[in-house]
């Protein structure tokens, strides 16, 4: 217990290592996959992220929080992460094969 | 107890192993999943996909998928059970071994499920998605009118059932639907119904009603968009009545009883207050007002049972947190990832995210959602929504009437493909 209490204080303390930036990206990047698709790969009907390059799904995402782009749901969603959680599934997504 | 063995040892070697950061030992061993519905299916795909080392066995005693979102559409006449079918190919596929069985008990001592045809599955780790079952008994008469007052709350045979149901019902008949007291499965769910049914009868059986008794004092769920629905689409058709509870129900006189009063109808579709699936129960993952699983929401682990985890509408949801099947997907999620890095002497992902997206047709085209983000709060020690963020549809429209079969396509590959 004690011990896990002060891991979690190292992990919010130290930036993360590369090995778990790997695993939160591929954790956040699978809250989209519920519409978009397993990693990205839709099967019809919504955007497919799978391959989207970094900087694309960046800017959309930051339309979407600022109003600036069409939406029926994203508007809403966009607003509930980070920008470090933004860049962190929009590196995973653009690291996925089409 | 090889298996045994090497647990204790990647525990023991976790200290190690986490700060130096060194290499990522791939996890080893089995995890049982009891439930092929929304969770169980995620979090098994999930684990093979995530982490092949993993010996995964998934029992189900159904030997293929029934989805529950979009079934309101078959009571609807808008879409057929095979639309709303899958199979576990995919999962055998991916190398998860599919049992169609039934869990009956665990031991959780012995770390060991009893099947009912006979066999136990030792695992080393659990991940119980159990769905609801109803508690019957708080509603007078319910149980012994099972043949003929239906809940259709899981999608399946009560869900053809349901639909000759209405079908046979003559043109200016009365459709009765109860719905229960918050925390159930689906918030919107039974004002789907309610529209859908009320879409089937505005067209086939125009002199129909559809009449809604909620023990809530309110619609539960996107609330001014379905009022807004019924006072467009269904004048005439839809009765809402808050404060409503179903506390009888009388098979032989077609009708049902409040606390004020008795209603007869043609159809009746009483959905009864809900609890953690019976297998929760009997393995001791109950741990308030004898309904609900409370889980640590980074893991999904049981407060009540080590080594446990349980997922979806069985849980005590958090503040903010619906019962739906997206949210149960994204729980498994947390929890596969969670358990691949417990399983390799790890800690889990201390501060999960989820979302939800929940579709409702109010008409065979036209659908309304509500939204959500979840992050974890260290400081409350639990999962909540963030602020400022998720919402509802600014209207009712045909783009997220196509957004939501979209959804449900998805999401089904993302569970079972």
């Amino acid at each position: 217990m004690r011990f896990s209490t002060m891991l979690l204080a190292a992990m919010v303390a130290l930036p993360l290592s590369a090995f778990a930036q790997d695993k939160a990206a591929r954790s956040l990047a699978a809250t989209c996959a519920t519409c978009h698709g397993t990693d990205g790969r839709s099967v019809g009907g919504m955007e497919a992220l799978a391959g989207m390059p970094k900087a694309e799904m960046v800017r959309k995402l930051n339309e979407f929080r600022a109003g600036d782009r069409p939406a029926t749901v994203m508007h809403q969603l966009a607003k509930g992460y980070t920008d470090q959680q933004i860049d962190l599934l929009a590196g995973y997504f653009a690291a996925q094969k089409r | 107890m090889k298996r045994r063995d090497f647990i204790k040892f990647a525990g023991a070697a976790s200290a190690a192993s986490l700060v130096g950061c060194a290499t990522p030992g791939g996890a080893k061993g089995r995890v049982v999943v009891i439930g092929g519905g929304y969770g169980g299916a995620t979090a098994a795909k999930y684990l093979r996909m995530w982490e092949p080392g993993i010996d995964v066995v998934m029992v189900e005693r159904n030997d293929v998928f029934t989805s529950c979102p979009m079934s309101n559409l078959v009571l609807g006449g808008n879409r057929t059970m095979e639309d709303i079918r899958r199979t576990y190919d995919g999962l055998r596929r991916r190398g998860v071994r599919v049992v169609n069985d039934e869990a009956t008990a665990i031991d959780t001592a012995k770390k060991v499920v009893r099947l009912q045809r006979g066999g136990d599955l030792p695992y080393d780790r659990l991940i119980v998605s159990p769905g609801v079952d109803f508690n019957v008994g708080e509603i007078e008469g319910y149980q012994a009118a099972e043949a003929r007052i239906l809940h259709a709350w899981k999608a399946g045979p009560q869900t053809v059932a349901l639909r000759r149901q209405l079908e046979d019902m003559k043109n200016g008949g009365v459709y009765v639907l109860a719905v229960p007291l918050a925390p159930y499965r689906c918030p919107p769910g039974p004002y789907e119904r309610a529209s859908q049914v009320a879409h089937y009868f505005k067209h086939a059986k125009p002199r129909s009603k559809v009449l809604i008794l909620d023990a809530n004092p309110d619609v539960t769920s996107k609330g001014p968009l379905f009022k807004r629905a019924w006072a467009d689409l269904y004048k005439g058709i839809i009765e809402f009545r808050g404060n409503s509870k179903v506390v009888a129900v009388d098979p032989g006189a077609m009708a049902v009883r409040t606390d004020f009063d008795t209603i007869r109808g043609d159809v009746l579709n009483v959905v009864p207050p809900q609890r953690a699936g019976d297998i929760a129960v009997n393995a001791g993952l109950i741990t308030h007002n004898n309904r609900w699983c409370d889980v640590d929401w980074r893991t999904l682990e049981s407060k009540a049972v080590k080594g446990v985890h349980v997922l979806g509408d069985a849980t005590l949801s958090a503040p903010g947190m619906p019962k739906s099947g997206h949210m149960t997907n994204q729980q498994a999620k947390v929890c596969a990832a969670a358990v691949i890095e417990l399983m390799s002497g790890r800690a889990a992902n201390p501060a999960p995210v989820m979302t939800n997206t929940c579709y409702s047709y109010v008409s065979d085209a036209e659908v309304i959602h509500v939204a959500s983000v979840h992050q974890w709060d260290a400081g409350q020690g639990t999962i909540i929504p963030v602020k400022g963020a998720g919402g509802v549809s600014a209207a009712r429209n045909e783009l997220e009437g196509k957004y939501a079969w979209a959804w449900a396509q998805n999401i089904w590959a993302d569970m079972l493909a």
